[in-house]
């Protein structure tokens, strides 16, 4: 699939659940069940995009780098309230200060 | 239709919360253009991302695939997961916008957290209204331009792991996840979907552990938490009289 086809493809089914939500009948989605699941789907896929996005690398197992200590300043941070940008811009910093000095 | 109209007091104060949250929004575009870029996308697929995908969640999420190497399938499926939520707030927002056509098709574009959240919080019908369309046009306008700055600047850093971008990923998705977990359920999720992902990364191409941490989630709220049972019972048996019985 090239990159183009990816952002094309996922726009558009993007667009089509958006749609659907405005033309479905109101009764068929209504329920607990959905309900629970529309608020976990999120949840579980964030969490382990953030799992896989820090501890895994080219390479096939795990590992623990600059990037571990990037995410875990950011959480302290996310801690503290402070907001998505600055969370966003300590986690660079950290990951970039420990490489230049030698580490991960 | 026939609801009074807003008084300008109200209208402003509406329209100043809209605006608040487009601004806020709008500045997480930056990191996501500097990360589009840095993952490999050129600056017209990153813009078309913004404008078209239009999701913060799934838009991280293609690029954060694309940049581990991930395939194109997975970036979709991921993305499209992520994107189920953004149906079931146009299922809430089609009751209280009523609308029809181009308009229709235009709100469909519009509906995401952030326009439906401001939306549903107002007290009146008009300022329903009015937070959903506010909301949906302040945060498409700043989120694009802001996903053109971060492009540009992102480009020109050049090496993404000398920047510690490829931490910046990860943070901007615990960014994401910390509102959603205020209750010990989601937490819960987010735990055991985290260390799912993780035993299954080393024997999965990129991309699939993720998918497999998600139908996971799908599973715990399919099945009844309180009543762990037999595995052997999810057989072939179809649904226990019992389990038809609950409400």
């Amino acid at each position: 699939m090239t990159l183009w086809t990816t952002v094309l493809l996922a726009s558009g089914l993007a667009f089509a659940l958006k749609f659907l939500g405005y033309v479905v009948p109101h009764q068929v989605l209504d329920g607990p069940v959905v309900a629970r699941v529309t608020a976990m789907l999120p949840v579980a896929l964030l969490s382990a995009l953030v799992a896989v996005q820090t501890f895994t690398g080219s390479g096939a197992g795990l590992t623990v780098d600059a990037r571990a200590a990037g995410v875990a300043v950011a959480v302290t941070a996310l801690m503290c309230r402070v907001p998505f940008l600055v969370v966003v811009i300590l986690a660079a910093v950290t990951a970039a200060t420990l490489r230049s000095l030698g580490w991960g | 239709m026939g609801e009074p109209p807003l008084g300008d007091q109200r209208r402003r104060e509406v329209l100043r919360q809209c605006l608040s949250v487009g601004v806020a929004t709008g500045a997480y575009a930056i990191s996501f253009g500097a990360l589009s870029v840095a993952a490999g996308l050129n600056l017209w697929q990153t813009i078309a991302l913004s404008a078209l995908l239009f999701s913060g969640g799934s838009q991280f999420a293609v690029v954060g695939i694309v940049a581990t190497g991930g395939s194109g399938a997975a970036a979709v499926a991921t993305s499209t997961l992520l994107g189920i939520r953004n149906g079931l707030y146009g299922l809430q927002m089609s009751r209280l916008l009523g609308v029809s056509g181009l308009r229709r098709l235009a709100a469909a574009q519009l509906t995401i957290d952030e326009s439906t959240a401001v939306g549903v919080a107002q007290p009146e019908r008009s300022a329903q209204r009015l937070g959903f369309w506010g909301t949906g046009l302040a945060v498409f306008v700043l989120w694009n331009l802001m996903t053109i700055l971060g492009a540009l600047v992102g480009d020109a850093l050049g090496d993404p792991r000398r920047f510690g971008l490829d931490a910046a990923a990860p943070a901007a998705f615990c960014g994401l996840l910390w509102p959603r977990l205020r209750s010990g359920d989601t937490r819960a999720v987010a735990a055991v979907s985290a260390v799912i992902a993780l035993v299954v990364a080393p024997h999965a191409p990129p991309g699939v552990p993720v998918l497999v941490a998600a139908l996971a989630a799908i599973a715990a709220g399919l099945l009844p938490l309180h009543d762990p049972r037999d595995p052997d019972d999810a057989g072939d048996q179809g649904i226990t009289p019992d389990e038809q019985a609950r409400p």
